[in-house]
Protein backbone atom coordinates (compact mmCIF):
# COMPACT_ATOMS: atom_id res chain seq x y z
CA UNK A 1 0.00 0.00 0.00
CA UNK A 2 1.67 3.49 -1.28
CA UNK A 3 0.04 6.54 0.47
CA UNK A 4 0.43 9.70 -1.64
CA UNK A 5 1.16 13.12 -0.04
CA UNK A 6 0.33 16.26 -2.17
CA UNK A 7 3.95 17.92 -1.85
CA UNK A 8 3.42 21.10 -3.00
CA UNK A 9 3.66 22.77 0.28
CA UNK A 10 3.35 22.22 4.12
CA UNK A 11 3.88 19.48 6.50
CA UNK A 12 4.76 17.08 4.04
CA UNK A 13 7.34 15.52 5.49
CA UNK A 14 5.86 15.08 9.03
CA UNK A 15 3.05 13.40 7.48
CA UNK A 16 5.63 11.07 4.87
CA UNK A 17 7.91 10.65 8.71
CA UNK A 18 4.11 9.63 10.10
CA UNK A 19 3.47 6.82 7.90
CA UNK A 20 7.12 5.44 8.38
CA UNK A 21 6.81 5.22 11.83
CA UNK A 22 3.93 2.78 10.77
CA UNK A 23 5.79 1.32 8.24
CA UNK A 24 3.93 2.72 5.50
CA UNK A 25 5.79 4.22 2.29
CA UNK A 26 4.54 7.15 1.82
CA UNK A 27 5.11 9.00 -1.65
CA UNK A 28 5.36 13.25 -2.79
CA UNK A 29 3.36 13.87 -5.37
CA UNK A 30 3.55 17.60 -7.02
CA UNK A 31 2.13 16.08 -10.79
CA UNK A 32 -1.07 15.01 -11.91
CA UNK A 33 0.43 11.67 -13.28
CA UNK A 34 1.62 11.13 -10.14
CA UNK A 35 -1.36 10.14 -8.79
CA UNK A 36 -1.41 7.29 -10.74
CA UNK A 37 0.59 5.32 -8.43
CA UNK A 38 -0.82 6.03 -5.31
CA UNK A 39 -3.96 3.94 -3.74
CA UNK A 40 -4.68 6.90 -1.47
CA UNK A 41 -3.91 10.99 -0.58
CA UNK A 42 -3.09 12.69 2.09
CA UNK A 43 -3.57 16.59 1.43
CA UNK A 44 -1.45 18.43 4.45
CA UNK A 45 -1.22 21.24 6.27
CA UNK A 46 0.43 24.47 5.31
CA UNK A 47 -1.08 27.40 3.53
CA UNK A 48 -4.28 26.50 1.24
CA UNK A 49 -3.88 29.57 -0.93
CA UNK A 50 -0.19 28.95 -1.99
CA UNK A 51 -1.22 25.22 -2.77
CA UNK A 52 -4.36 26.13 -5.01
CA UNK A 53 -1.92 28.31 -6.53
CA UNK A 54 0.44 25.72 -7.34
CA UNK A 55 -2.04 23.49 -7.73
CA UNK A 56 -3.23 25.35 -10.99
CA UNK A 57 -0.06 25.50 -12.55
CA UNK A 58 -0.04 21.75 -12.81
CA UNK A 59 -3.34 21.34 -13.64
CA UNK A 60 -3.57 18.90 -10.54
CA UNK A 61 -7.12 20.07 -9.81
CA UNK A 62 -9.12 18.03 -12.58
CA UNK A 63 -6.55 15.12 -11.38
CA UNK A 64 -7.10 15.58 -7.76
CA UNK A 65 -11.17 15.75 -8.75
CA UNK A 66 -11.04 12.61 -10.25
CA UNK A 67 -9.41 11.01 -7.30
CA UNK A 68 -11.79 12.00 -4.97
CA UNK A 69 -14.23 10.90 -7.94
CA UNK A 70 -13.20 6.96 -7.85
CA UNK A 71 -14.05 6.77 -4.14
CA UNK A 72 -10.29 6.44 -3.20
CA UNK A 73 -9.51 7.73 0.73
CA UNK A 74 -8.27 11.17 0.83
CA UNK A 75 -7.63 12.41 4.50
CA UNK A 76 -7.17 16.49 4.24
CA UNK A 77 -5.62 18.30 7.02
CA UNK A 78 -6.44 21.60 8.44
CA UNK A 79 -5.17 23.20 4.69
CA UNK A 80 -6.32 19.70 3.38
CA UNK A 81 -9.63 19.92 4.63
CA UNK A 82 -10.19 23.49 3.46
CA UNK A 83 -8.92 21.88 -0.24
CA UNK A 84 -11.68 18.80 0.31
CA UNK A 85 -14.71 21.31 1.60
CA UNK A 86 -17.50 21.43 -1.47
CA UNK A 87 -17.76 25.21 0.29
CA UNK A 88 -15.62 28.05 2.17
CA UNK A 89 -15.34 31.48 3.28
CA UNK A 90 -12.85 33.33 4.83
CA UNK A 91 -11.10 33.51 1.31
CA UNK A 92 -8.98 36.19 -0.29
CA UNK A 93 -9.94 38.33 -2.56
CA UNK A 94 -11.06 36.94 -5.69
CA UNK A 95 -11.53 33.33 -3.80
CA UNK A 96 -9.68 30.31 -4.30
CA UNK A 97 -9.71 27.15 -6.32
CA UNK A 98 -10.93 23.84 -3.88
CA UNK A 99 -11.20 19.86 -4.82
CA UNK A 100 -14.03 19.80 -3.36
CA UNK A 101 -16.00 16.06 -2.30
CA UNK A 102 -16.70 16.63 1.67
CA UNK A 103 -20.17 17.60 2.05
CA UNK A 104 -19.56 20.63 4.47
CA UNK A 105 -18.70 24.47 4.85
CA UNK A 106 -15.60 25.15 5.92
CA UNK A 107 -14.47 28.71 7.70
CA UNK A 108 -10.43 29.61 7.09
CA UNK A 109 -8.35 30.74 10.12
CA UNK A 110 -11.73 30.24 12.46
CA UNK A 111 -9.89 30.29 15.56
CA UNK A 112 -8.14 33.83 14.16
CA UNK A 113 -4.25 33.91 14.07
CA UNK A 114 -1.29 32.51 15.54
CA UNK A 115 -1.51 33.92 18.53
CA UNK A 116 -4.93 32.08 19.07
CA UNK A 117 -3.56 29.10 17.79
CA UNK A 118 -3.31 26.32 20.62
CA UNK A 119 -3.37 22.43 21.22
CA UNK A 120 -6.22 20.74 22.84
CA UNK A 121 -7.41 17.79 24.20
CA UNK A 122 -10.33 16.30 22.08
CA UNK A 123 -12.98 13.87 22.70
CA UNK A 124 -13.14 11.38 20.43
CA UNK A 125 -15.17 8.76 21.33
CA UNK A 126 -15.42 7.08 17.66
CA UNK A 127 -11.10 7.16 17.13
CA UNK A 128 -11.30 5.26 20.43
CA UNK A 129 -14.15 3.02 19.68
CA UNK A 130 -12.52 1.88 16.64
CA UNK A 131 -8.44 1.78 17.74
CA UNK A 132 -8.40 1.81 21.32
CA UNK A 133 -6.34 4.38 23.23
CA UNK A 134 -7.26 6.80 25.40
CA UNK A 135 -10.40 9.06 25.05
CA UNK A 136 -8.94 12.52 23.74
CA UNK A 137 -6.55 13.34 21.40
CA UNK A 138 -4.70 16.42 22.09
CA UNK A 139 -5.01 18.12 18.91
CA UNK A 140 -2.57 21.06 17.60
CA UNK A 141 -4.57 23.71 16.02
CA UNK A 142 -2.28 26.19 13.83
CA UNK A 143 -4.14 28.74 12.69
CA UNK A 144 -6.99 26.25 12.18
CA UNK A 145 -9.98 26.03 10.08
CA UNK A 146 -13.26 24.80 11.24
CA UNK A 147 -16.65 23.24 10.02
CA UNK A 148 -19.24 25.31 10.16
CA UNK A 149 -21.79 22.84 8.98
CA UNK A 150 -22.31 19.42 7.38
CA UNK A 151 -24.24 17.74 4.81
CA UNK A 152 -26.31 14.33 6.17
CA UNK A 153 -23.66 11.63 4.92
CA UNK A 154 -21.44 12.97 6.49
CA UNK A 155 -19.67 11.76 10.43
CA UNK A 156 -19.47 14.00 13.06
CA UNK A 157 -15.75 12.41 14.71
CA UNK A 158 -15.14 15.67 16.94
CA UNK A 159 -15.51 19.03 17.79
CA UNK A 160 -14.47 21.83 19.96
CA UNK A 161 -16.62 24.41 21.81
CA UNK A 162 -16.41 27.91 21.32
CA UNK A 163 -17.42 30.45 23.67
CA UNK A 164 -20.47 32.44 22.12
CA UNK A 165 -19.42 35.77 22.78
CA UNK A 166 -16.11 35.51 21.05
CA UNK A 167 -16.38 37.61 17.96
CA UNK A 168 -16.11 35.36 14.98
CA UNK A 169 -13.65 36.33 12.69
CA UNK A 170 -14.89 37.76 9.88
CA UNK A 171 -12.94 38.44 6.90
CA UNK A 172 -13.06 41.51 4.15
CA UNK A 173 -15.01 39.49 1.53
CA UNK A 174 -17.58 37.56 3.81
CA UNK A 175 -19.45 38.51 6.79
CA UNK A 176 -20.98 35.51 8.77
CA UNK A 177 -23.87 35.69 10.41
CA UNK A 178 -24.05 33.85 13.58
CA UNK A 179 -26.68 33.08 16.39
CA UNK A 180 -25.28 34.40 20.16
CA UNK A 181 -28.81 32.15 21.29
CA UNK A 182 -26.87 29.34 22.88
CA UNK A 183 -24.53 29.58 25.89
CA UNK A 184 -21.88 27.54 24.69
CA UNK A 185 -21.68 26.58 20.70
CA UNK A 186 -19.61 23.79 19.11
CA UNK A 187 -17.54 23.81 15.81
CA UNK A 188 -16.65 20.82 14.51
CA UNK A 189 -13.10 19.90 13.80
CA UNK A 190 -13.03 16.13 12.36
CA UNK A 191 -14.99 14.94 9.97
CA UNK A 192 -15.28 11.85 7.79
CA UNK A 193 -17.57 10.94 4.63
CA UNK A 194 -17.40 7.74 3.24
CA UNK A 195 -13.82 7.57 1.92
CA UNK A 196 -12.73 11.12 2.47
CA UNK A 197 -11.71 12.29 6.19
CA UNK A 198 -11.02 15.73 6.99
CA UNK A 199 -9.40 17.38 10.44
CA UNK A 200 -8.82 20.70 11.49
CA UNK A 201 -6.20 19.86 13.22
CA UNK A 202 -2.83 18.15 12.74
CA UNK A 203 -2.19 15.13 13.75
CA UNK A 204 1.35 15.20 11.84
CA UNK A 205 2.40 17.26 14.63
CA UNK A 206 1.95 14.87 17.62
CA UNK A 207 2.95 11.08 18.32
CA UNK A 208 -0.49 9.83 18.70
CA UNK A 209 -0.76 7.81 15.35
CA UNK A 210 -4.17 6.26 15.48
CA UNK A 211 -6.13 8.80 13.09
CA UNK A 212 -3.58 7.23 10.25
CA UNK A 213 -4.48 3.93 11.47
CA UNK A 214 -8.36 4.55 11.10
CA UNK A 215 -7.30 6.13 7.53
CA UNK B 1 9.90 16.47 14.84
CA UNK B 2 6.88 17.41 17.31
CA UNK B 3 6.46 15.57 20.61
CA UNK B 4 10.58 16.00 20.96
CA UNK B 5 11.98 19.10 21.93
CA UNK B 6 10.14 20.47 24.75
CA UNK B 7 12.88 23.52 25.50
CA UNK B 8 12.68 23.80 29.62
CA UNK B 9 12.72 27.32 31.05
CA UNK B 10 14.60 27.85 33.82
CA UNK B 11 12.47 30.93 35.65
CA UNK B 12 14.03 34.04 37.32
CA UNK B 13 14.52 31.78 40.82
CA UNK B 14 16.07 28.52 39.61
CA UNK B 15 13.25 26.77 39.03
CA UNK B 16 11.44 25.02 35.92
CA UNK B 17 8.94 26.77 34.77
CA UNK B 18 6.25 25.84 32.26
CA UNK B 19 6.70 27.89 28.87
CA UNK B 20 4.58 31.07 29.52
CA UNK B 21 1.20 30.87 28.13
CA UNK B 22 1.51 28.96 24.65
CA UNK B 23 3.39 25.78 24.41
CA UNK B 24 6.61 26.02 22.45
CA UNK B 25 4.91 23.06 20.05
CA UNK B 26 2.48 25.32 19.00
CA UNK B 27 4.77 28.14 18.34
CA UNK B 28 6.62 25.53 16.25
CA UNK B 29 3.87 23.96 14.54
CA UNK B 30 3.34 27.23 12.65
CA UNK B 31 6.20 27.28 11.34
CA UNK B 32 6.06 23.52 10.21
CA UNK B 33 3.01 24.68 8.39
CA UNK B 34 4.97 27.51 6.66
CA UNK B 35 7.36 24.67 4.87
CA UNK B 36 8.36 24.08 1.77
CA UNK B 37 7.06 27.71 0.91
CA UNK B 38 8.28 31.21 0.25
CA UNK B 39 7.76 34.49 2.64
CA UNK B 40 8.18 37.90 0.67
CA UNK B 41 8.89 41.35 2.01
CA UNK B 42 5.89 43.28 1.28
CA UNK B 43 5.68 47.19 2.25
CA UNK B 44 1.86 48.12 1.28
CA UNK B 45 -1.33 46.47 1.08
CA UNK B 46 -1.30 45.85 -2.48
CA UNK B 47 2.36 44.16 -2.77
CA UNK B 48 0.78 42.11 -0.13
CA UNK B 49 -1.98 41.06 -2.33
CA UNK B 50 0.18 40.54 -5.34
CA UNK B 51 2.39 38.25 -2.80
CA UNK B 52 -0.51 36.11 -1.84
CA UNK B 53 -1.92 35.99 -5.25
CA UNK B 54 1.69 34.86 -6.50
CA UNK B 55 1.47 32.10 -3.84
CA UNK B 56 3.76 33.22 -0.89
CA UNK B 57 2.79 31.26 1.91
CA UNK B 58 3.57 34.07 4.48
CA UNK B 59 3.95 37.84 4.05
CA UNK B 60 6.81 39.64 6.11
CA UNK B 61 5.40 43.40 6.55
CA UNK B 62 7.97 46.42 7.05
CA UNK B 63 8.18 49.99 5.86
CA UNK B 64 11.06 49.51 4.18
CA UNK B 65 13.04 46.56 2.41
CA UNK B 66 16.68 45.85 3.21
CA UNK B 67 17.79 46.88 0.04
CA UNK B 68 16.40 50.34 1.04
CA UNK B 69 17.62 50.42 4.50
CA UNK B 70 21.07 49.87 2.90
CA UNK B 71 20.73 52.94 0.69
CA UNK B 72 19.38 55.77 3.24
CA UNK B 73 20.74 54.83 6.09
CA UNK B 74 19.86 56.00 9.15
CA UNK B 75 18.89 54.06 11.92
CA UNK B 76 15.89 51.37 10.99
CA UNK B 77 13.00 50.62 13.67
CA UNK B 78 9.93 48.72 13.81
CA UNK B 79 7.62 49.52 11.57
CA UNK B 80 4.77 51.67 12.35
CA UNK B 81 2.02 49.33 13.86
CA UNK B 82 -1.06 50.60 11.40
CA UNK B 83 0.75 49.80 8.40
CA UNK B 84 1.25 46.67 9.74
CA UNK B 85 -2.51 46.33 10.73
CA UNK B 86 -3.44 47.39 6.89
CA UNK B 87 -1.22 45.07 5.71
CA UNK B 88 -2.90 42.37 8.08
CA UNK B 89 -6.30 43.33 7.16
CA UNK B 90 -5.50 42.84 3.48
CA UNK B 91 -4.79 39.22 3.22
CA UNK B 92 -5.35 35.82 4.65
CA UNK B 93 -2.03 34.22 5.18
CA UNK B 94 0.22 34.80 7.66
CA UNK B 95 1.86 38.08 8.66
CA UNK B 96 5.17 39.08 10.02
CA UNK B 97 6.97 42.03 10.64
CA UNK B 98 10.47 42.74 12.44
CA UNK B 99 11.75 43.88 15.63
CA UNK B 100 15.04 45.38 16.21
CA UNK B 101 17.40 42.31 17.85
CA UNK B 102 17.24 43.12 21.96
CA UNK B 103 14.06 45.43 22.11
CA UNK B 104 11.31 43.70 23.68
CA UNK B 105 9.12 46.20 23.93
CA UNK B 106 8.72 46.48 19.54
CA UNK B 107 8.05 42.58 20.51
CA UNK B 108 5.19 43.31 22.76
CA UNK B 109 3.61 45.72 20.32
CA UNK B 110 3.67 43.36 17.88
CA UNK B 111 2.46 40.93 20.08
CA UNK B 112 -0.53 43.14 20.94
CA UNK B 113 -1.61 44.17 17.39
CA UNK B 114 -1.56 40.11 16.27
CA UNK B 115 0.43 39.27 13.78
CA UNK B 116 1.78 35.79 13.43
CA UNK B 117 5.33 35.64 14.11
CA UNK B 118 8.29 37.92 14.82
CA UNK B 119 11.28 38.62 13.03
CA UNK B 120 13.86 39.90 15.19
CA UNK B 121 15.95 41.00 12.67
CA UNK B 122 19.63 42.06 12.16
CA UNK B 123 18.48 43.90 9.39
CA UNK B 124 17.20 46.89 11.75
CA UNK B 125 19.60 48.88 13.64
CA UNK B 126 19.86 46.69 16.88
CA UNK B 127 18.56 48.05 20.61
CA UNK B 128 20.84 45.58 21.97
CA UNK B 129 23.95 45.01 21.52
CA UNK B 130 25.01 42.17 23.91
CA UNK B 131 21.58 40.26 24.76
CA UNK B 132 18.36 39.15 22.42
CA UNK B 133 14.71 39.34 23.78
CA UNK B 134 13.94 36.33 25.69
CA UNK B 135 11.71 35.01 23.34
CA UNK B 136 9.96 32.37 25.81
CA UNK B 137 7.76 35.44 27.74
CA UNK B 138 5.77 36.09 24.53
CA UNK B 139 3.13 33.89 22.68
CA UNK B 140 4.02 34.75 19.48
CA UNK B 141 7.02 33.15 17.88
CA UNK B 142 10.04 34.11 16.74
CA UNK B 143 12.10 34.29 13.91
CA UNK B 144 15.61 34.58 14.35
CA UNK B 145 19.24 34.65 11.99
CA UNK B 146 22.10 32.41 12.49
CA UNK B 147 25.41 32.44 10.41
CA UNK B 148 26.17 29.07 12.05
CA UNK B 149 25.32 26.23 14.14
CA UNK B 150 26.25 27.64 17.93
CA UNK B 151 24.13 30.67 16.44
CA UNK B 152 21.03 29.12 15.69
CA UNK B 153 21.46 26.91 18.98
CA UNK B 154 21.59 29.81 21.47
CA UNK B 155 18.74 31.91 19.62
CA UNK B 156 16.49 28.20 19.69
CA UNK B 157 17.38 28.45 23.38
CA UNK B 158 16.20 31.89 24.04
CA UNK B 159 13.32 30.74 22.41
CA UNK B 160 13.04 31.27 18.92
CA UNK B 161 10.67 28.96 17.17
CA UNK B 162 12.04 29.06 13.83
CA UNK B 163 15.27 29.73 12.25
CA UNK B 164 16.92 31.47 9.35
CA UNK B 165 20.22 31.86 7.64
CA UNK B 166 21.28 35.57 7.83
CA UNK B 167 23.02 35.95 4.30
CA UNK B 168 23.26 39.48 3.48
CA UNK B 169 20.12 41.00 3.31
CA UNK B 170 19.10 43.77 0.93
CA UNK B 171 22.17 42.55 -1.19
CA UNK B 172 20.50 40.53 -4.09
CA UNK B 173 23.79 38.39 -3.68
CA UNK B 174 23.47 34.84 -2.64
CA UNK B 175 27.26 34.19 -1.37
CA UNK B 176 26.80 34.73 2.34
CA UNK B 177 23.34 32.34 2.91
CA UNK B 178 24.96 29.76 1.17
CA UNK B 179 27.90 30.41 3.30
CA UNK B 180 25.80 30.18 6.57
CA UNK B 181 23.71 27.43 5.60
CA UNK B 182 26.58 25.52 4.53
CA UNK B 183 28.25 26.15 7.82
CA UNK B 184 25.16 24.57 9.82
CA UNK B 185 24.45 21.85 7.97
CA UNK B 186 28.44 21.03 7.89
CA UNK B 187 28.71 21.49 11.67
CA UNK B 188 25.34 19.24 11.88
CA UNK B 189 26.92 16.72 9.45
CA UNK B 190 29.71 16.66 11.71
CA UNK B 191 27.66 16.02 15.16
CA UNK B 192 25.64 13.06 13.58
CA UNK B 193 29.24 10.93 13.28
CA UNK B 194 30.79 12.43 16.36
CA UNK B 195 31.48 10.09 19.32
CA UNK B 196 28.85 11.02 21.88
CA UNK B 197 31.70 11.59 24.53
CA UNK B 198 32.87 14.43 22.31
CA UNK B 199 29.91 16.34 22.15
CA UNK B 200 30.66 18.47 25.86
CA UNK B 201 33.54 19.75 24.34
CA UNK B 202 31.91 20.48 20.70
CA UNK B 203 28.91 22.25 22.47
CA UNK B 204 31.65 24.59 24.37
CA UNK B 205 33.21 25.42 21.16
CA UNK B 206 30.67 26.38 19.20
CA UNK B 207 29.25 28.32 22.40
CA UNK B 208 26.22 26.50 22.30
CA UNK B 209 23.82 24.63 25.01
CA UNK B 210 25.06 21.48 25.52
CA UNK B 211 21.27 19.63 25.61
CA UNK B 212 20.39 21.26 22.15
CA UNK B 213 23.70 20.03 20.69
CA UNK B 214 22.49 16.30 21.35
CA UNK B 215 19.16 17.38 20.22
CA UNK B 216 20.32 18.06 17.39
CA UNK B 217 23.07 15.47 17.15
CA UNK B 218 19.94 12.96 17.67
CA UNK B 219 17.75 14.52 14.86
CA UNK B 220 20.24 15.13 12.65
CA UNK B 221 18.65 18.52 11.43
CA UNK B 222 18.06 21.59 13.96
CA UNK B 223 15.33 21.25 16.23
CA UNK B 224 13.22 23.60 14.04
CA UNK B 225 12.59 24.99 10.76
CA UNK B 226 15.47 26.34 9.13
CA UNK B 227 14.39 28.90 6.51
CA UNK B 228 17.02 30.43 4.02
CA UNK B 229 16.71 34.53 3.61
CA UNK B 230 19.37 37.05 2.55
CA UNK B 231 20.40 37.64 -0.97
CA UNK B 232 17.83 35.37 -2.82
CA UNK B 233 17.14 36.98 -6.01
CA UNK B 234 16.36 34.91 -9.00
CA UNK B 235 14.56 30.95 -8.80
CA UNK B 236 17.79 29.60 -9.01
CA UNK B 237 18.59 31.33 -5.82
CA UNK B 238 16.00 30.19 -4.08
CA UNK B 239 16.06 26.15 -5.32
CA UNK B 240 19.23 26.18 -4.62
CA UNK B 241 18.61 27.16 -0.77
CA UNK B 242 16.57 24.75 -0.97
CA UNK B 243 18.70 22.06 -1.97
CA UNK B 244 21.36 23.35 0.66
CA UNK B 245 18.99 21.58 2.86
CA UNK B 246 16.98 24.74 4.15
CA UNK B 247 12.74 24.37 4.31
CA UNK B 248 12.18 27.44 3.15
CA UNK B 249 13.00 30.92 1.55
CA UNK B 250 12.37 34.13 2.68
CA UNK B 251 12.71 36.78 -0.29
CA UNK B 252 12.85 40.46 0.85
CA UNK B 253 14.70 43.47 -1.98
CA UNK B 254 14.46 40.38 -4.31
CA UNK B 255 10.27 40.23 -5.51
CA UNK B 256 9.82 44.08 -5.46
CA UNK B 257 12.55 45.52 -6.65
CA UNK B 258 13.21 43.32 -9.45
CA UNK B 259 11.79 44.15 -13.17
CA UNK B 260 8.77 42.32 -12.92
CA UNK B 261 7.36 41.30 -8.85
CA UNK B 262 4.38 39.47 -10.20
CA UNK B 263 6.18 37.06 -12.53
CA UNK B 264 9.33 36.80 -10.33
CA UNK B 265 7.55 36.07 -7.49
CA UNK B 266 5.17 33.49 -9.02
CA UNK B 267 8.47 31.69 -10.33
CA UNK B 268 9.78 31.41 -6.99
CA UNK B 269 7.20 30.03 -5.57
CA UNK B 270 7.25 27.81 -8.14
CA UNK B 271 10.84 27.32 -7.89
CA UNK B 272 10.80 26.14 -4.08
CA UNK B 273 7.87 23.65 -4.39
CA UNK B 274 9.79 21.84 -7.79
CA UNK B 275 13.67 22.79 -6.10
CA UNK B 276 15.16 19.37 -7.47
CA UNK B 277 13.19 19.67 -10.87
CA UNK B 278 15.21 21.37 -13.55
CA UNK B 279 12.73 21.28 -16.21
CA UNK B 280 10.49 23.15 -14.11
CA UNK B 281 13.37 25.51 -13.07
CA UNK B 282 14.46 25.61 -16.52
CA UNK B 283 10.77 26.88 -17.47
CA UNK B 284 9.92 29.27 -14.39
CA UNK B 285 12.95 31.17 -14.89
CA UNK B 286 12.63 32.37 -18.40
CA UNK B 287 11.24 35.33 -19.39
CA UNK B 288 11.38 37.06 -16.23
CA UNK B 289 12.83 40.31 -16.61
CA UNK B 290 15.28 42.47 -14.70
CA UNK B 291 16.14 40.85 -11.62
CA UNK B 292 17.55 43.61 -8.63
CA UNK B 293 20.78 45.03 -9.34
CA UNK B 294 22.27 44.11 -6.16
CA UNK B 295 25.85 44.68 -4.39
CA UNK B 296 28.74 42.90 -5.00
CA UNK B 297 30.33 42.46 -1.67
CA UNK B 298 33.87 42.61 -2.36
CA UNK B 299 33.29 46.25 -2.08
CA UNK B 300 34.39 46.84 1.65
CA UNK B 301 32.38 49.74 1.97
CA UNK B 302 29.21 47.41 2.10
CA UNK B 303 28.00 47.46 5.48
CA UNK B 304 27.23 43.42 7.29
CA UNK B 305 24.37 43.37 8.74
CA UNK B 306 25.13 39.76 9.58
CA UNK B 307 27.86 40.46 11.85
CA UNK B 308 25.72 43.15 14.27
CA UNK B 309 25.04 40.02 16.75
CA UNK B 310 26.29 37.00 17.77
Amino acid sequence: MVVGVLALQGSFNEHIAALKRLGVKGVEIRKPDQLQNVSSLIIPGGESTTMARLAEYHNLFPALREFVKMGKPVWGTCAGLIFLANKAVGQKLGGQELVGGLDCTVHRNFFGSQIQSFEAELSVPALASQEGGPETFRGVFIRAPAVLDVGPDVDVLADYPVPSNKVLYSSSTVEIQEENAMPEKKVIVAVRQGNLLGTAFHPELTADTRWYIIF
Amino acid sequence: MAGTGVVAVYGNDGTITETKKSPFSVKVGLAQMLRGGVIMDVVTPEQARVAEEAGACAVMALERVPADIRSQGGVARMSDPQLIKEIKQSVTIPVMAKARIGHFVEAQILEAIGIDYVDESEVLTPADEENHINKHNFRIPFVCGCRNLGEALRRIREGAAMIRTKGEAGTGNIIEAVRHVRSVMGDIRVLRNMDDDEVFTFAKKIAAPYDLVMQTKQLGRLPVVHFAAGGVATPADAAMMMQLGCDGVFVGSGVFKSGDPVKRAQAIVRAVTHYSDPEVLAEVSCGLGEAMVGLNLSDHKVERFASRSE
